[in-house]
């Protein structure tokens, strides 16, 4: 791994209210590479994910970008870096599918510009790879669930920064629709060097796509390694609550809860 | 839906229609041709023209426009579609200070003067109580504007209850929104050129910010910045409406929204296409507020309002599907 990673944390600590998140987390997310953070609700998933894209601050350490620290960068120098799709889904007043995917292409603009002929390529293309080409014309409001959580990531799939950050983004989706999303974004990771980082509540799911796993246990106690050794019946038993048993088939060793 | 280029086309072709309609029609008869009238017509037909029909005809056209660019503006803003230009109490400033002015015996610009600087007064009271420390969110904007212009509400009434019968026709009508004695749309057009300057460049920042706070922020949009334009546009815009006419209601509520049906809802066609269709709305509504029963002149907020419901209704059914 000689090319720059395209997140570094150095001695981050986070802390949402009472809630400390993390305490001093250090790691790297390298191109290619797809992550997966775990933990119990309200343990600060979604607010470590926030501080990573530099939407909000961190109590102490630093978030890089492509080698560069995102303090002092503008928004928009920010959004060319690293797209992120929300964990509630929120639409505006009024617009078609195509307009909102190219909301996009907004941080490449200027002022005065107007989307061009690429640009809508781009978001036609990001809306076919997730099964909405047809719907380009249809007001978002029309939509369901799972539609508009499929038009959030086409939204940063047109964006096309080389670092994803996806907040659950596989609630509200069936699991046909699950899988083809991931396999999706695992193939972005593989194929363009995308780095992925994916907030999910399934180590099932965890541990067929994703190469490392962070686990948050909360009170910022925490830990990541390589998904097939940090997902254990020790680790997942602290992390849930509750005692998990592995089931082994044609996709490996699964936990599932017991 | 309809293309937003054809849509935009067919509202700058709507502008002048609506102007001339407003100019030929009147207890004078004009006949659809002014230009005419202007060159060859009577002396008394050439000053009515010039000196009444066009001053007023323009002023409804601005105040229409205004209103439903700074409706527009509101509505994103607070990312609520209920939102209208009045809805955080710029208005209500400017009728209190307005009433006062009136009943200081205040005229013409110095009436206008404290009108402007009463709406500029509450748009400033509105920002420095919702900004506390700090955290400016839609909710807390909301809250504390409505909140504001709930006062300014209670002002208007207890003035109302506490002035002389003789003022309070040309206080009502002035509540309602009228454009009875409105001749001077010069510093309104201003006011609406440079709302409309400045908010076109932020035009696509408004699509992203339409999807809520963090989402623009996520594409690149400067949030917090943004939303102080928006609000100061906005009320500016209001301001010079109000100034001009008084509160002329559901222009800036409704047409934003039809606007939206008829396919703009991209803010860079919906600003321009707002300011097109709320100018030819308010003036062929001011036209029937002259017309229908004359020689009684009624308040035009309430032929807005009696048409733009049912218009709108119409619309919101065959619109969606």
């Amino acid at each position: 791994m000689s090319r720059l990673p395209l997140l570094r944390c150095r001695r981050l600590t986070v802390r949402v209210g009472e809630t400390l998140v993390c305490r001093e987390l250090s790691f790297e997310v390298h191109p290619g590479e797809v992550w997966a953070i775990l933990g119990p609700s309200g343990v600060g998933k979604s607010t470590l994910l926030h501080t990573l894209a530099a939407l909000r601050p961190a109590q102490a350490g630093e978030v890089w970008l492509e080698g560069r620290p995102t303090r002092s960068r503008s928004r928009r120098a920010l959004a060319r870096q690293v797209g992120v799709v929300m964990q509630q889904y929120s639409a505006p007043l009024a617009g078609t599918v195509m307009e909102l995917a190219l909301t996009g292409r907004h941080p490449y603009l200027r002022a005065w510009e107007w989307e061009s002929a690429q640009d809508r390529r781009r978001a036609m293309a990001a809306l076919e790879s997730l099964g909405l080409g047809r719907l380009a014309e249809r007001q978002v409001g029309t939509l369901s669930g799972g539609e508009r959580r499929r038009l959030a990531v086409a939204v940063v799939l047109t964006q096309d920064p080389p670092l994803l950050l996806l907040d659950e983004p596989v609630n509200d989706l069936d699991p046909g629709h699950q899988v083809a999303l991931l396999e999706l974004l695992v193939g972005r990771a593989r194929e363009q060097g995308k780095g992925v980082v994916l907030v999910l509540h399934d180590p099932v799911l965890a541990s067929r796509f994703c190469d490392m796993a962070m686990l948050l246990f909360g009170a910022g106690a925490m830990l990541w390694s390589e998904t097939g050794t940090a997902l254990g019946a020790a680790s997942l038993a602290r992390l849930y609550g509750r005692p998990f048993a592995p089931y082994s088939g044609q996709q490996g060793t699964v936990w599932l809860p017991a | 839906m309809v293309r937003p280029r054809l849509l935009l086309t067919v509202l700058v072709l709507l502008a002048p229609c609506a102007l001339l309609t407003a100019l030929a029609n009147g207890s004078l008869a004009l006949g659809w041709d002014p230009l005419g009238r202007l060159l060859d017509g009577s002396s008394l037909q050439r000053q009515v023209l010039l000196q009444l029909r066009l001053p007023r005809a323009l002023s409804g056209f601005v105040t229409g426009a205004t209103l439903a660019v700074a409706g527009s503006l509101m509505q994103v803003l607070l990312r609520n579609p209920l939102a209208d230009p009045y809805i955080l109490g710029v208005s209500g400033g400017a009728a209190v200070a307005t009433l006062l002015g009136i009943l200081a015996g205040l005229g013409g610009w110095a009436l206008s003067g404290s009108a402007f600087a009463g709406a500029m007064l509450s748009t400033l009271l509105v920002f420095g109580l919702a900004r506390g420390r700090g955290s400016w969110t839609s909710t807390r904007l909301l809250l504390t504007g409505v909140v504001v212009a709930a006062g300014w509400g209670a002002l208007i009434t207890l003035i109302l209850a506490l002035s002389p019968q003789s003022y309070l026709r040309g206080m009502l009508f002035w509540l309602m929104g009228d454009l009875t004695d409105a001749y001077h749309p010069g510093p309104a057009a201003a006011a609406l050129a440079v709302g409309l300057a400045l908010s076109m460049p932020l035009a696509r920042d408004l699509n992203v910010a339409a999807r809520g706070e963090l989402e623009a922020a996520a594409l690149g949009v400067d949030v917090g910045r943004l939303r102080r334009r928006i609000y100061f546009l906005a009320s500016l815009l209001t301001a010079a409406a109000v100034t001009l006419a008084g509160n002329i209601g559901f222009v800036g509520l409704v047409v934003p929204h039809m606007v939206r049906l008829l396919g703009g809802t991209d803010h860079r066609v919906l600003l321009p296409g707002a300011a097109l269709l709320g100018g030819s709305l308010l003036t062929l509504a001011d036209t029937l507020a002259r017309t229908v029963l004359a020689p009684q002149q009624l308040p035009v907020g309430v032929i807005t309002a009696l048409i733009g419901v049912p218009v709108f209704l119409l619309l919101l059914r065959s619109g969606r599907t």
